[in-house]
């Protein structure tokens, strides 16, 4: 399960540094374990709440729910591999990676979006469906079953007896940059207030001299280069295969429904709401229960807000 | 500046507008006065282009409205401050103003027009960081035309400006119509509100289920026995 690599960095898997051995019937106790896990909880928020802003944007601004979000990511991590393994470095390898899912966001947008703007949602819904059960087939078909890897490891940061892969810490870092940034450009420039203004009013949008289909396609573009950036950090933490987004997939809707589907701050302080729910649950109990811990959370919380934590769109 | 002939529109099947012919000249307030559902903000929308005409011709300055593509009839020197103020509740004041001019060629006249927007109505100035929905009736009206203006435009277009406002809020908002008309903008109303629009306006036209009945001078409307019966209620 995805929150199984994510929670078992290789360095630990029970046993400390010291060699101290970890309570293996894992009650829950306030000792550096438990603050190890909300520590990884929260750099794993980091990841998810990237995630998640991509979909509330496109959701917030266009209406529609990019269901194959995180098989846009596969593609992504697929792109990365590639480049690396063909020479590109790294840093080369991710900004293809950006590029190529931001235009396939824009493709996915003009050739499967635009002729169902105005359909029900329950047929947005099955084409973009449609379009994750693609994307796996052709994946499987082109790349094969195997798992790959692009073999970077960046190793461990160890103290108090405590150990954080870099490339979670990595992860959480450039993810929270990324969301600065996207904040800072939805607040600051006309382009970034036109999708703000677009997701309250669609209809006099032309009385402000702004074109609607730009304006779709850049909120596309930026939503598929959101998912690119996930890529480039989660190739560096998991093995890629096609249905790798399957793991994680239920787990950002989860996290937009729960912070009110199309309202970016809200899917924010969700994602690190559930992060902590596996993160710490996984260690009180076993990983599969914090995961099972954390969407019991979810339900309770849609049965009694059904429009989820902090209400819709923002 | 404005000029339509024999206009068509229409929802569907439904035809709203019938042979319309209308001119605006450069300075002038121009009215356009009628019933609940008589075709008014029918016909601002289709000069604006969020409705497309069926028929006839329409141009702004020489420029064919009906050839150019609806988010660059602003770029004509048209603004249109819509029913029911439409203002983007989630945005502060100031972002509004600033969607106002999201044009390029508003973009480079931002910090300009917003002096001169914010010495017109000092309220919207004191209220800038507040969300626009939550403003006061009488402030969204000042923030709707502001958010206009700031496309730099030679003609503005105003539906109902006094929709939904208190008496005394009426009055102000009628003075407001009147100060933009003062700065320079040519103005075409749409009112309800008969007997205040044709004291601001020039000109007038009566548009009775989406055909022009009457036209003439403001003065001559007011007087006219017919109007003063059907829509001033004496
Ligand atoms: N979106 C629409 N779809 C179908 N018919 C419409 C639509 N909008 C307006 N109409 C019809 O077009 C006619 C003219 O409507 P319009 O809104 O232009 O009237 P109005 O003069 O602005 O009225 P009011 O003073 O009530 O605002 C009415 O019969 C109305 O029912
Ligand atoms: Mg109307």
């Amino acid at each position: 399960m995805f929150t199984d690599l994510i929670l078992r960095s290789p360095p630990q898997a029970g046993v400390s540094k010291d060699g101290r051995e970890r309570n293996a019937s894992m009650d829950c106790q306030l000792d550096i374990f438990f603050l190890e896990a909300v520590l990884n909880g929260l750099l794993l928020a980091g990841l998810l709440a990237l995630l998640a802003l991509g979909l509330n944007l496109i959701f917030g601004v266009i209406d529609v729910v990019w269901i194959c979000y995180a098989e846009l990511v596969m593609v992504g991590m697929y792109g990365i591999y590639y480049a690396h393994k063909g020479g590109a470095p790294f840093i080369l390898a991710a900004v293809i990676g950006i590029v190529l899912v931001a235009a396939a966001g824009i493709v996915l947008h003009q050739l499967v979006i635009r002729p169902v703007l105005d359909s029900a949602p329950i047929n947005q819904l099955l084409v973009t469906g449609g379009v994750l059960f693609f994307l796996q087939a052709a994946a499987t078909m082109a790349f094969g079953i195997d798992f790959r890897n692009v073999g970077i490891r960046l190793g461990s940061f160890n103290a108090f007896d405590m150990s954080f892969s870099y490339s979670r810490i990595i992860t959480f870092g450039v993810a929270l940059a990324a969301m600065l940034l996207l904040w800072l450009f939805l607040s600051r420039s006309y382009i970034g207030i036109a999708i703000r203004a677009i997701a309250q009013d669609r209809q006099i949008m032309p009385l402000m001299g702004v074109d609607q289909r730009r304006i779709y396609m850049i909120t596309s573009a930026i939503g598929g280069g959101l998912a690119g950036l996930a890529a480039s950090l989660m190739v560096l933490q998991f093995d890629i295969y096609p249905q790798i987004g399957l793991q994680f997939g239920p787990l950002i809707f989860m996290i937009c429904v729960l912070g009110g589907l199309g309202n970016m701050l809200g899917g924010f302080i969700a994602a690190f709401i559930i992060s902590e729910f596996i993160a710490v649950g996984g260690s009180c109990f076993a990983t599969e229960w914090g995961y099972a811990i954390a969407f019991l959370f979810f339900m309770v919380v849609i049965f009694i807000r059904p429009q989820g934590l902090f209400g819709g769109k923002s | 500046m404005l000029e339509l002939s024999n206009i068509d529109a229409g929802y569907g099947g439904f035809q709203a507008l019938f042979g319309v012919s209308m001119t605006v000249k450069a300075g002038e307030a121009v009215a356009v006065i009628g019933a609940n559902g008589a075709g008014k903000t029918t016909l601002l929308r289709v000069i604006s282009g969020l409705l497309p005409a069926t028929a006839g011709t329409m141009t702004m300055e020489g420029v064919s409205l009906r050839a150019t593509p609806p988010h660059k009839i602003i770029s004509t020197g048209i603004a249109h401050v819509p029913e029911g103020r439409r203002l983007f509740p989630r945005l502060s004041v100031e972002n509004n103003l600033k969607i106002g001019a999201f044009i390029p060629a508003a973009r480079q006249k931002f910090a300009e027009r917003l002096a001169f927007v914010y010495e017109l109505f000092p309220r919207l100035k004191e209220r800038r960081a507040q969300l626009a929905g939550t403003l006061s009736g009488g402030e969204q009206q000042m923030c709707a035309i502001a958010r206009a203006l700031m496309s730099g435009p030679k003609l503005v277009l105003l539906d109902e400006p006094s929709m939904g406002l208190a008496p005394v809020i009426v009055a102000q908002v009628f003075d407001l119509v009147r100060r933009i008309r003062g700065e320079g903008y040519t103005v075409l109303i749409v009112e309800q509100n008969v007997r205040q629009v044709l004291r601001i306006a020039d000109r007038a036209y009566l548009l009775e289920v989406g055909r022009l009945k009457a036209s003439g001078s403001a003065a001559e409307l007011a007087a006219s026995d017919e109007i003063r019966k059907a829509y001033m209620g004496i």
